[in-house]
């Protein structure tokens, strides 16, 4: 065998060249020390980029950022909630692509699913905020009850005082959910906890809501994301929402949007417009009003959504959705007597039309105070 | 319930509404014009296309297989395969529940993932270095 010129005192040198070694501490170290290959991280940069809802044109520019990105640590505080959040989020983690997310930051609290408990946990924590001051990014889900502390404590802590606590040393703050968000299912009528939404409480800090109940868990994983490429928290709506997953209402991108604009509906679940796929509108859908990713990003790894089901959408990543005044019916349809829209009608509308369409764009605020149960007779509707 | 009378309901798309086929496939159209025209390349996400049920199959099935078609072991199994319109790929990436997390149209001579990436044949040198290193004979 001819010996190569690499070759000295009959050893070989090792290979190494600049480009391709990745830079000490990043996500791109943790992927190369785990045997993922480039190609393997570019079909991650891709997938990232279309869970971010970015344009594949800059799928170079995450996978430069990506690979020089810094493991941040997380903590996760879990308040007024179901786990349902959670749950969504660790279905995500069963795609192997979306677990190098969950691979690429430290998840150093999270009273569900850490191994540790009581004291222990508290005391991971507490050492995850003081070695991380100022840069930690802590996730928030389920809202804050503020009537009385001892309707929700962790390790004999109120919520209230353990969300001051962390948020002091919080890079930024991401509410999962709509409970944290916007207060959710805790905070609809009579709200017997008082309860609130972390942006009610925190005023000082960076904050993303990530609402839906639960949010899509490519939403959760696309914003970690988003903080790991750019350092940054993404675009955000008029309230607080990542523009990227929640710029567009459900209508506007629902396959079902032509049966709209031909007027043509299901009346029933069951007739004729339902079983050729007509639009929902008059079944409740909340469509128009809501803004969330579900008519693409979709669920169950991309299976269906609601819509796609034949369930219409029932608005759960908007605020005050449980008090809409009932999932079944149409947005055109007043959520209040009548009677009470005279005083929107005495201000010079001609029709009553007039009045009911006033009535819909303050229904926000309206159904904050009137508070509509759905029956057994309105599902039959 | 009797089988029979069990309703049938019809979310997959029929003839009637497939609104959104025929604009994609005018898109790829015009992405192959400038790639001819200019060698620029085009990336079509179709996961970020509002598409009726049966809509992305029926694109699927009108672009059709060309003469190359790869597997990939990435993170979960990746399928390329060039279509029947030279130049336009098809890449599809499944997680390792084999359930797709990302499909897109590519417009180009080959899609980026399909070549040897640098980063990966540094690797590869050092591991054959290091082969050859421990091979006494």
């Amino acid at each position: 065998m001819t010996k190569d010129k690499n070759l000295k005192n009959g050893a070989p040198e090792q290979v190494n060249l600049e480009k391709g070694t990745p830079v000490k501490g990043t996500l791109g170290e943790a992927l190369r020390s785990q045997g993922v290959s480039r190609r393997s991280f570019m079909k991650f940069c891709a997938t990232t980029a279309s869970m971010m809802a970015l344009p594949p044109a800059m799928i170079p520019t995450i996978a430069r950022a990506l690979e020089n990105a810094r493991r941040p640590s997380v903590i996760w505080l879990s308040f007024q909630e179901c786990t349902g959040c959670t749950e969504s989020l660790t279905r995500a983690h069963t795609s192997t692509v979306e677990s190098l997310i969950f691979d690429s930051i430290s998840l150093d609290y999270h009273h569900t699913l850490q191994a540790a408990a009581g004291h222990g946990a508290e005391e991971a924590r507490e050492v995850a905020m003081e070695e991380n001051y100022g840069n930690y990014l802590l996730v928030v889900d389920g809202s804050i009850p503020l009537d009385n502390p001892g309707y929700s404590t962790i390790a004999g802590i109120s919520n209230l005082d353990m969300l001051n606590e962390a948020a002091k040393g919080a890079a930024a703050i991401i509410a999962v959910g709509t409970c944290a968000t916007y207060g959710g299912i805790p905070h609809a009528n009579p709200n017997p906890t008082g309860a609130v939404s972390v942006k009610d409480i925190i005023k000082d800090k960076p904050i993303i809501n990530v609402p839906g109940c639960p949010p899509i868990p490519v939403v959760i994983t696309g914003v970690l994301a988003h903080f790991l490429t750019f350092g940054s928290l993404p675009e955000l709506d008029h309230i607080g929402r990542p523009k990227a997953f929640y710029g567009q209402s459900i209508h506007d991108r629902c396959y079902r949007r032509p049966f709209y604009d031909k007027g043509q509906f299901a009346e029933t679940f069951d007739d004729e417009g339902a079983k050729k796929g007509w639009c929902l509108f008059k079944l409740g859908c909340k469509g128009p009003t809501t803004y969330n990713a579900c008519a693409t990003t979709k669920w169950n790894n991309g299976t269906s959504f609601p819509i796609e089901s034949g369930h219409p959408c029932i608005g759960c990543s908007e605020p005050d959705f449980w008090d809409g005044g009932g999932f079944y019916k149409a947005l055109s349809m007043p959520t209040v007597d009548l009677s009470q829209t005279a005083a929107y009608a005495a201000a010079g509308a001609a029709a009553a039309g007039v009045a009911i369409g006033l009535m819909n764009r303050s229904k926000k605020n309206t159904s904050n105070k009137i508070h509509v149960k759905t029956t057994l007779e309105d599902l039959k509707k | 319930m009797n089988p029979a009378e069990t309703p049938q309901f019809n979310i997959h798309a029929g003839n009637e509404f497939t609104w959104n086929v025929k604009p994609i496939l005018h898109e790829i159209r015009h992405a192959l014009q400038r790639f001819l025209d200019n060698g620029e390349t085009s990336i079509i996400d179709l996961r970020s296309i509002p598409l009726a049920p049966g809509e992305e199959e029926s694109i699927i099935e009108t672009l059709g297989r060309g003469e190359v078609q790869a597997r990939l072991d990435v993170l979960g199994a990746s399928e390329i395969y060039e279509t029947k319109y030279t130049g336009v790929w098809l890449v599809t990436h499944y997680n390792d529940s084999d359930s797709i997390v990302s499909r897109f149209i590519e417009v180009t001579e080959m899609p980026d993932v399909l070549k040897s990436q640098r980063e990966d044949v540094v690797h590869a040198l050092n591991a054959l270095v290091t082969e050859l290193g421990t091979d006494k004979t």
